[in-house]
């Protein structure tokens, strides 16, 4: 494809499959919305935007934003991610994962993606629920849920995946909602323009399998400032375990973390070299073997 | 032939392989060919480990039972290694361990403490006292030190390899060749070069036997070769990173062994499905499961050609020395780009680990092979449907360019499509792409044959039983062919290389005969199979009497 510049023009003519209803509508505005005006404030060429999906309703996003795009597998999108931006550091690397997609199959590579402080951008739509599989639990189900894998209820806890990221090492955490969209944005571009991993949880609404709406609409607040020390991961840690995704409590959104750290990429020193350049030195390598 | 055969052995940390590869460093500076066997158990201190060089004026690869100098570093390799001991072996023993032996016993412990030396250095004191019984001269022996011993260490080697000189006889004379030096290389050290001289810019490991130490040569000389190396967290991450790296436009290899295959696979049909070109080293060791970690086998042959789910064009090759393994590894790499298909370098323990002589000038260099790229023009589609079924490539980042890479099927462009003319089209595609690979493959030496050409008895092997069956076949009047080209694969150039053969055999590292399954499969006679499957490579000795056993 061709990428058009305007914001409209991130649209494909893909014929989108989302219920009605569905919080990835939400999550794909805001995206497109955040790489325009990213590329307009910042001067970064559409081109170089680069998103990654799994498997999930969340991955569909791939044929429907007109950006570069890998549609990887399940739970495997980070890797992916990381390979590219090793590849080439100008590139806006955006992985798109759903909760069962990362927090259970792939849930190893997003906490060495932190412990790495690859620079790259997580975007989680947690719906809490298996959507495209026809509604099983996912880690983040609340306890008691009813699903087709579980009719009597789940007798696990879900985890809080915030804490799980701030204790890997993410230097970024946030937290969105898909019906509190301009916030949703603003994190969005918040997190792609951050050095190193970053990590957005988005609470995301499933139209057909659990559908929490009024649930999150009663608790959710936006977190001010003054309220926490963003730098301090005392203070984050308080406020991530506000709300454990299984108790009733108040639901923050906004950030949580952000800390500068070297970014994993910039760790290698390696001077590039042609093919030439390259075959030369395998040639000397032997000759001067031992 | 002008040979000889040395047995070095001791417990794991006691620098065996090294000491392995000082001995074959003495024969190489003399002129001849080597190649040692490497066989330890899998544990880190104590246990045997043993190392087998062989020396030759010829060309060789492959190890012989008996040998002419066994130097033991304690009683077990006295023990353990009483078959390959005849009337002209020569002992030398550390008598400090194995006390009162027939052969030469050295006080190793006292030496040490007298030249106030590490004790690593008593490798050091056999190689002196081996020098001393083979009538190497004590000048070359000195080289050699200097070569692989660093600065502060010198000396210290060099009185302990006096000690060791002085505390023998000279037994028989190793006579000088005029002959280069060659340099003595792994078969996982030329399988890395290869992959460097076919472009590589980065290469992704897990560590695990055999196949580390293509991680650790380049990880060691990564910056030497302008290459970077990255060891993630598992086999998965390994795989997909590579894929992420080529889909942003760097060449990536990976390199793994059966388990971590087994884990690969996923991302291997990833790479079939959206045309993201990868290379892997795949080096063998005996399973199932963990297995027998450190030592050999073939038996993965068929889990590489149909490992990952559905149906993709797929390069693989089996080397069979570290000559071919680097020739194939550049190869492997540069096709699997110019077809987008993932590339499987099959090797095994024996040729992972064991060292050669290695002669680069020798070898041809592979013919160079460049990707379809994007020229401009029309609207980009990353799928083009093309004539080879090859679409021209553009990476992320590139202006006026959206690149839609899809594990889903796909249409041109990239979208997700179920539509039945989309998904036939598709599967086409991939399908025109095997025959282009295999058109290309055609004007490469695919089969290969050595040995009395109008015999009509031939041994077939593949892999790193080259060496073994070119020599026991010159032993029993036979010829040999080896497939270098598993998939697609080289029906033709088997046909011709085979015609004339009416008493085959087919020599494989496996259970089952994988190979000859395979060759049954495209129609052709496989003949007997000899098979061992004990974890251990054959001997030239040792497969020439089950050879003899077959062709009467």
């Amino acid at each position: 494809m061709t990428p058009d510049r305007s914001a409209a023009g991130l649209i494909t003519p893909a014929q989108n499959t989302w219920c009605p209803g569905c919080g990835n509508f939400s999550i794909q505005h805001m995206m497109r919305s955040a790489i325009a005006e990213i590329s307009e404030e910042e001067g970064v060429p559409i081109e170089r935007f680069v998103l990654l999906g799994g498997i999930g309703c969340h991955g569909k996003l791939m044929d429907y934003l007109n950006v570069n795009s890998l549609y990887t597998i399940h739970g495997r999108s980070v890797p992916a991610a990381t390979g590219i931006r090793l590849a080439n550091p100008d590139l806006r690397v955006i992985c798109h994962v759903g909760d069962g997609d990362i927090y259970a199959e792939g849930l190893d590579h997003l906490i060495f993606a932190a412990k790495r402080n690859t620079d790259i951008t997580v975007i989680v739509h947690d719906n809490r629920v298996y959507g495209l599989t026809t509604g099983q639990y996912t880690p983040t189900s609340p306890t008691g849920f009813r699903g087709r894998s579980t009719p009597r209820g789940v007798v696990e806890h879900p985890i809080n995946p915030l804490e799980v990221m701030l204790a890997a090492g993410a230097t970024y955490i946030a937290r969105g909602y898909t019906r509190k969209t301009r916030h949703l944005k603003e994190i969005f571009k918040e997190a792609i323009m951050h050095r190193g991993f970053s990590f957005v949880e988005v609470l995301q609404i499933c139209a057909t399998y659990s559908n929490l709406t009024d649930y999150y609409d009663a608790r959710v607040y936006e977190i001010q400032d003054g309220d926490l020390n963003t730098a301090r991961f005392e203070s984050a840690i308080q406020k991530i375990r506000e709300w454990d995704y299984d108790r009733d409590a108040p639901i923050a959104l906004g950030t949580f973390y952000s800390v500068e750290r070297p970014v994993y990429e910039e760790s290698f020193g390696v001077p590039r070299a042609g093919l030439e350049e390259r075959r030369n030195r395998v040639r000397r390598l032997v000759e001067d073997w031992r | 032939m002008q040979e000889y055969s040395l047995l070095v052995g001791g417990k794991a940390g006691e620098g065996i392989n090294t000491a392995g590869l000082s001995i074959a460093g003495l024969f190489s500076r003399l002129g001849y060919h080597v190649y040692m066997y490497f066989d330890y158990p899998s544990l880190i201190r104590g246990g045997h480990n043993f190392a087998i060089i062989r020396a030759a004026d010829e060309p060789i690869g492959a190890h012989r039972t008996g040998v002419d100098v066994l130097l033991a570093l304690d009683r077990k390799t006295i023990e353990t290694h009483k078959e390959r001991i005849g009337g002209k072996t020569t002992v030398i023993y550390d008598s400090s361990q194995v006390g009162e032996e027939r052969g030469y016993g050295l006080p190793l412990d006292e030496i040490i403490r007298e030249e106030k030396a590490p004790p690593i250095t008593r490798n050091t004191a056999m190689l002196g006292a081996l020098s001393r019984v083979a009538g190497i001269d004590r000048a070359i022996l000195e080289d050699v030190i200097r070569a692989t011993v660093p600065e502060k260490h010198l000396d210290s080697n060099l009185r302990v390899a006096a000690r060791g000189y002085n505390g023998v006889e000279g037994v028989f004379s190793v006579r000088p060749l005029d002959a280069p030096k060659l340099p003595v290389l792994t078969g996982n050290e030329a399988t890395g070069l290869g992959l460097v001289y076919g472009g590589l810019d980065t290469y992704v490991a897990y560590p695990m036997t055999p196949s580390s130490g293509v991680l650790h040569f380049l990880a060691g000389r990564a910056d030497d070769l302008r290459v970077r190396v990255v060891h993630p967290e598992n086999e998965i991450s390994v795989i997909l990173m590579a894929l992420g790296l080529a889909y942003a436009g760097e060449r990536a290899a990976v390199g793994t062994s059966g388990g971590g295959f087994c884990l690969m696979t996923e991302g291997l049909s990833f790479a079939g499905m959206s045309e993201i070109p990868v290379t892997i080293v795949l080096a063998q060791r005996p399973g199932p499961s963990t297995g027998v970690p450190t030592h050999t086998a073939q038996s993965d042959l068929h889990f590489a050609l149909n490992a990952g789910q559905g149906e993709f064009p797929r390069l693989v090759v089996a080397p069979g020395d570290p000559h071919e393994a680097c020739a194939w590894s550049a190869t492997a790499l540069m096709l699997s780009w110019r077809y987008q298909v993932p590339a499987i370098i099959l090797i095994d323990k024996t040729l992972a680990e064991g060292a050669y002589s290695f002669d680069l000038d020798a070898s041809t260099p592979p013919r160079d092979h460049e990707p379809v790229l994007r020229d401009g023009g029309e609207e980009y589609r990353r799928y083009r449907r093309s004539e080879d079924g090859v679409s021209p490539l553009a990476f992320p980042g590139t202006e006026g360019v959206t690149v839609k890479a899809n594990s889903y099927a796909h249409d041109e462009t990239g979208f997700t499509t179920e539509k039945a003319e989309d998904v036939g089209a598709l599967q086409e595609k991939l399908l025109r792409k095997a025959r282009g690979l295999k058109t290309e493959l055609g004007g490469y030496k695919t089969v290969k044959t050595y040995g009395a050409p109008e015999s009509s008895k031939t041994i077939i092997c593949w892999g790193s039983q080259k060496w073994v069956c070119i020599e026991a076949a010159a032993e029993v009047g036979a010829r040999v062919v080896q497939p270098v080209v598993l998939a697609p694969f080289p029906v033709e150039a088997w046909s011709e290389a085979i015609a004339g053969a009416s008493e085959v055999v087919c020599v494989e590292n496996n259970a089952t005969g994988q190979f000859a399954r395979l060759l049954r499969e495209y129609g052709f006679d496989p003949g007997t199979s000899i098979l061992k499957y004990d974890g251990r490579p054959f001997a030239v000795d040792e497969l020439t009497a089950r050879l003899e056993g077959v062709f009467v």
